[in-house]
């Protein structure tokens, strides 16, 4: 369960509301996904990097969760760069292939935005516990239980998926057919795990109307999801990051729409 | 594991375990069934139907009939879960305490049989809460009712602990907690203990005992190993397979009367053995035979690990002979499946030697993936079953998980007996006569087009035996094949092992049950306390 | 008391819902006396939830196969490798075909990318859930042309193309804002048609599959084929 698992810890940052967490990085992303340039990215990027400090991340933490998306964007920065709108001057043209003043600003772009609305997002999934965030769900912004206790329940049938994909790999070597067609074999196997998982799941509903699930009887929370001034705080930093970088790319002029 | 600073989890220190708390014992609530029946939406024929029976408040009761006589199915209507004119159609009537189960729900408290589905939440505290919360039980009282119900069923874990952590024993003792911090009318036991090893079912039904001495509740179990329960209940019911009551009244009354029928119908009545007399390993004991036997597989000073680097048994010597049957036995953790599966060529040994004899490792070879690990290890050989190829295992090692399900690797019962025999590239006819004379000795031939998941528990057992054995393999592994199984698909499985032993094949059992050892083992190997008796 | 005790209360929030236009539906439909209705059961949500959760972890594995496989496609035509994108718009669809009921689609795919991205995506939590939303929601709006009363395969593929088409909307204007038309042409139909074959008529098979497992014993989805069987 190490992939889904929260980081834990004592940190400010773990005892903050999920929601909020959800908030604040949906609201930077919305910020940041408005305008296309380099200028708004990395003044983002930068204000970012600085409260990473207190994200409650180890550096190998950090490293090791953000792993793929320093492999992403740089491969997005280099399709923008063969394919993006060509402008200026042109270096290279191949076909489709047209690599240009404007298609290499537009990559640069594109990297640094691909960090700065990834990295934070990623920074604050990782210290969410699926349990607190649905508490939050429901709680503070009122989503239907019913929906937030049975995705949660879903979700903890994950940690014996796990276990089950071990089996299944074993029991597909053990009968003979370990020894070609690896897509076929993974194919086959994720079928045998959605079966399982789907009686799994027939069941587990039945124990939870059993216990009175799904009822008319208005639900009480065993635990509270408080949401207060540090809530309130953190989603403030993160509009302000989207606002301080939109308006540095207005400024210097470098502000580019994305829809038109 | 930290603890988090939340403040509803100050809450005062749980009672001593094993003592039920005043508040745990609710008072019990009235069952009743007036020519009641019910047929689930994609069957013709009924559940069960025509059933007229009263359970009063306060009774123990311990519901017993053969596999399909819709015990489940009732006890599913009682707790109000049966899903309503969607999933089928009802007559007749069926209350609790005079009211519709699907209003009350809650008031029948209901623990089912596999603990994995059973848990609802990620940490015991909250899974516990969880019927309290539905029924809108106010959060101060919330968490006292947590600490008594998980005291009551014995039971002194950290509320933050995970779910997933927990043994099948303490998984299925957080669920009945579950129930019991809903203080239900009824406690509602469908095979509660069927997916346990030995430990948990004790664990199990010491909780309920307890709790059944010093609750009000009524009690209901469903079961069909009859000992576990005999002394904690005070009537037996027994429904006939179609509808109605076959028996009812005093436990050893009824035992008397109706026991050799049970037990032909495949329930555990004690003072009947399944076997029926017969002697499953005339030979039995192999010091008896007199002739050494051949080596197939030898394990020198092996450690074993799922994970590896963390090694879950060490120091294990080995010797899988030919024409004998070896018992892996030990408590819970100690790596008896992790051998079986690492003797099975499934597994990389984490340290040690095993090897095939040269009988056994003729005609295999190195699969591609193995190749480097065979270069860099001093251990491997070309002679250890986990380099060999998948398809060099199936006439040599075969394998019988603990799950069927995790096996099943087609859409009919006919195509997942075929599926090892044509990577073997058999000829058609050979497969077509291998397939019939398996499927016929394993009563699985009427079944032949059946999609292997909608099978009944005991045929999927068979059909995952089946699978390995019609590959014909020198070595057959077992993983707890009698875990939950009827004593008739018990005793049947005792009586093929054993006729492929004396035929010459090798048998490891991974098991808890005594029984089934002393029936077929030459051997035992317990794991985790070094040597084999 | 009259027979029928046990009953659903929802009686009165209960809607008809069209029946399937074939002969054999109907006889299916009338031989089990199944009453239909839209309000979501425990088991609906559950079951919803654990297809999603799957999905999610399949969308994962995905993530990190996707690109060496869909490199060649965007080397013969850049925008073409959306052919294989289909995958990540599975989820919605089979949800839809199995649950039946308003929202599936969207519930599905959208649980699917939030798992995912809880477990973690290079594209981060926010921009994995918007992408979700879209691609559910392209389902979900075929599904309720057909007023969630048809599930044959012809509407499977057009609720896969509906995803396919919300995909592409979304990607093209989240990841490819800059590019020029002809990508941005081509990336679309390889989408949508991505989006038919692999999402749409794939889920169905695969749902029909389920069913013959009895795994959906529980969904009318299940008991059709059962019945048919």
């Amino acid at each position: 369960m190490t992939l889904l698992g929260p980081v834990r810890g004592t940190r400010r940052i773990h005892a903050i509301n999920p929601v909020a967490k959800l908030t604040a990085s949906l609201l930077l992303s919305v910020l940041l996904l408005v305008t296309i340039d380099w200028v708004s990215a990395a003044v983002a990027l930068v204000l970012e990097s600085i409260l990473f400090l207190w994200a409650g991340l180890a550096p190998r933490a950090f490293f090791r969760r953000t792993a793929a998306l320093w492999i992403a964007a740089p491969l997005a920065g280099v399709t923008t760069i063969l394919y993006g709108v060509p402008a200026g001057q042109t270096y290279l043209q191949f076909g489709l292939i047209h690599v240009s003043d404007g298609s290499i600003a537009l990559a640069v772009a594109t990297v640094l935005r691909i960090l700065a609305i990834g990295l934070p997002a990623v920074v604050l999934f990782a210290t969410v516990d699926p349990t607190d965030l649905a508490d939050g769900l429901a709680q503070v912004w009122h989503l239907p239980s019913r929906f937030v206790l049975g995705a949660l329940a879903g979700i903890r049938l994950v940690g014996l998926f796990l276990d089950d994909w071990r089996q299944l790999e074993l029991a597909r070597r053990a009968r003979g057919l370990g020894d070609s067609g690896r897509i076929r074999r993974f194919l086959n196997q994720a079928f045998a795990l959605l079966v399982i998982s789907l009686r799994r799941g027939s069941k587990l509903a039945t124990a939870m109307e059993a216990r009175g699930f799904g009822g008319d009887t208005v639900r009480t929370w065993a635990r509270p999801s408080p949401f207060g001034g540090r809530e309130w705080l953190l989603i403030a930093i993160g509009a302000v990051i989207g606002a301080t970088a939109l308006t540095a790319a207005v400024l210097a002029g470098t502000f580019r729409f994305v829809i038109g | 594991m930290p603890q988090t600073d939340d403040a509803s989890r100050a809450h005062p220190a749980p009672p001593p375990a094993g003592r039920v708390p005043e508040g745990v014992a609710a008072p019990g609530a009235r069952l009743s069934a007036e020519g009641w029946g019910w047929r689930h939406a994609s069957r013709t024929a009924w559940a069960v139907r025509g059933l007229d029976l009263v359970i009063e408040p306060g009774e123990r009761v311990l519901l017993l009939g053969a596999s399909g006589a819709g015990k489940s199915t009732l006890a599913h209507a009682f707790a109000g879960v049966l899903g309503g004119a969607d999933e089928g159609e009802q007559e007749g009537v069926l209350t609790v305490d005079g009211a519709e189960p699907e209003r009350i729900r809650g008031r029948v408290g209901m623990l089912m049989q596999d603990p994995d589905s059973q848990l609802v939440l990620a940490r015991v505290g909250d899974d516990v809460a969880f019927g309290c919360e539905n029924l809108g039980v106010p959060r101060a009282e919330i968490w006292p009712r947590v600490d008594e119900a998980l005291a009551a069923v014995g039971l002194d874990l950290p509320l933050d602990r995970s779910t997933s952590e927990l043994s099948g024993g303490q998984k299925q003792r957080v669920a009945l907690a579950g129930v019991l911090a809903m203080r239900p009318g009824v406690v509602l036991l469908d095979e509660p203990t069927a997916n346990l090893d030995p430990a948990g079912v004790l664990d199990v039904r010491d909780a309920v005992a307890e709790l059944v001495r010093s609750s009000r509740a009524t009690f209901v179990v469903i079961e069909h190993r009859v000992d576990i329960w005999l002394d904690v209940v005070d009537r037996v019911v027994v429904l006939a397979p179609g509808g109605g009551v076959l028996a009812d009244g005093d436990p050893h009354e009824v035992l008397r009367e109706r026991g050799a029928e049970l037990a032909r119908g495949g329930v555990w009545v004690p003072g009947h053995d399944p076997l029926e007399g017969r002697s499953p390993r005339p030979a039995h004991p192999a010091g008896a035979r007199g002739v050494p036997a051949d080596v197939l597989l030898t394990g020198r000073e092996l450690a074993v690990a799922r994970v590896p680097g963390v090694p879950v048994a060490s120091g294990l010597d080995v010797d899988v002979e030919a024409g004998a049957a070896l018992a892996l036995t030990g408590p819970n953790g100690a790596g008896k499946t992790t051998l079986a599966l690492t003797l099975a060529g499934l597994i990389l040994p984490e340290g040690g030697e095993l090897a095939g004899s040269v009988e056994l490792t003729r005609g295999t070879a190195v699969r591609r993936a193995a190749r480097r690990m065979l270069a860099r290890s001093p251990l491997l050989t070309s002679a250890s079953p986990f380099v060999w190829r998948s398809r060099d295992l199936l006439t040599r090692i075969g394998t019988v998980f603990q799950d069927p399900e995790h096996q099943f690797v087609s859409g009919t019962v006919r195509g997942e007996l075929e599926v090892g025999l044509r990577v073997l590239k058999l000829p058609e006819a050979e497969i077509a006569a291998r397939v019939m004379e398996t499927a016929g000795r394993l009563r699985l031939d009427h079944l032949l087009t059946a999609n292997p998941y909608t099978l009944s528990g005991g045929e999927k057992r068979r059909l995952s035996v089946a699978s390995a054995l019609v590959a014909r393999p020198s070595i057959l592994i077992l993983d707890e094949p009698t875990f939950g199984q009827d004593s008739r698909t018990w005793a049947e499985l005792v009586l093929l092992l054993a006729e492929q032993v004396e035929r010459g094949t090798s048998a490891v059992v991974v098991t808890h049950d005594r029984a089934f050892i002393d029936a077929l083992a030459d051997r035992e190997l317990v794991v985790g306390a070094g040597g084999v008796r | 008391m009259p027979r029928g005790v046990i009953r659903k209360r929802t009686n009165t929030t209960r809607r008809p819902v069209p029946l399937p236009p074939t002969e054999r539906a109907r006889k299916v439909h009338s031989q089990f006396k199944t009453r239909r209705t839209l309000r979501w059961r425990v088991v609906d949500i559950v079951v919803a939830s654990v297809i999603g959760v799957a999905a999610g972890l399949i969308f994962w594995i995905w993530n990190l196969f996707y690109a060496p496989v869909t490199a060649p496609l965007e080397v013969v035509a850049p925008g073409a490798q959306a052919l294989l994108y289909g995958v990540w718009l599975f989820a919605g669809v089979l949800g839809g075909l199995i649950i039946r009921k308003p929202g599936a689609a969207l519930y599905t795919e959208l649980v699917a990318a939030i798992v995912s991205a809880l477990v973690g995506t290079q594209w981060g939590g926010a921009l994995t859930i918007l992408s979700g939303l879209a691609q559910g929601l392209g389902a979900e709006i075929v599904f309720a042309l057909f007023l969630y009363g048809n599930y044959r395969a012809y509407v499977a593929v057009l609720a896969g193309a509906g995803a396919g088409l919300g995909m592409a909307v979304n990607d093209l204007i989240t990841w490819y804002p800059a590019m020029d038309f002809s990508f941005k042409a081509i990336y679309g139909v390889s989408a949508v048609i991505s989006g038919a074959l692999i999402a749409g008529l794939l889920s169905w098979l695969l749902a029909r599959a389920l069913a013959r497992t009895g795994a959906l014993s529980r969904f009318a989805a299940g008991r059709e084929v059962a019945a048919r069987a």
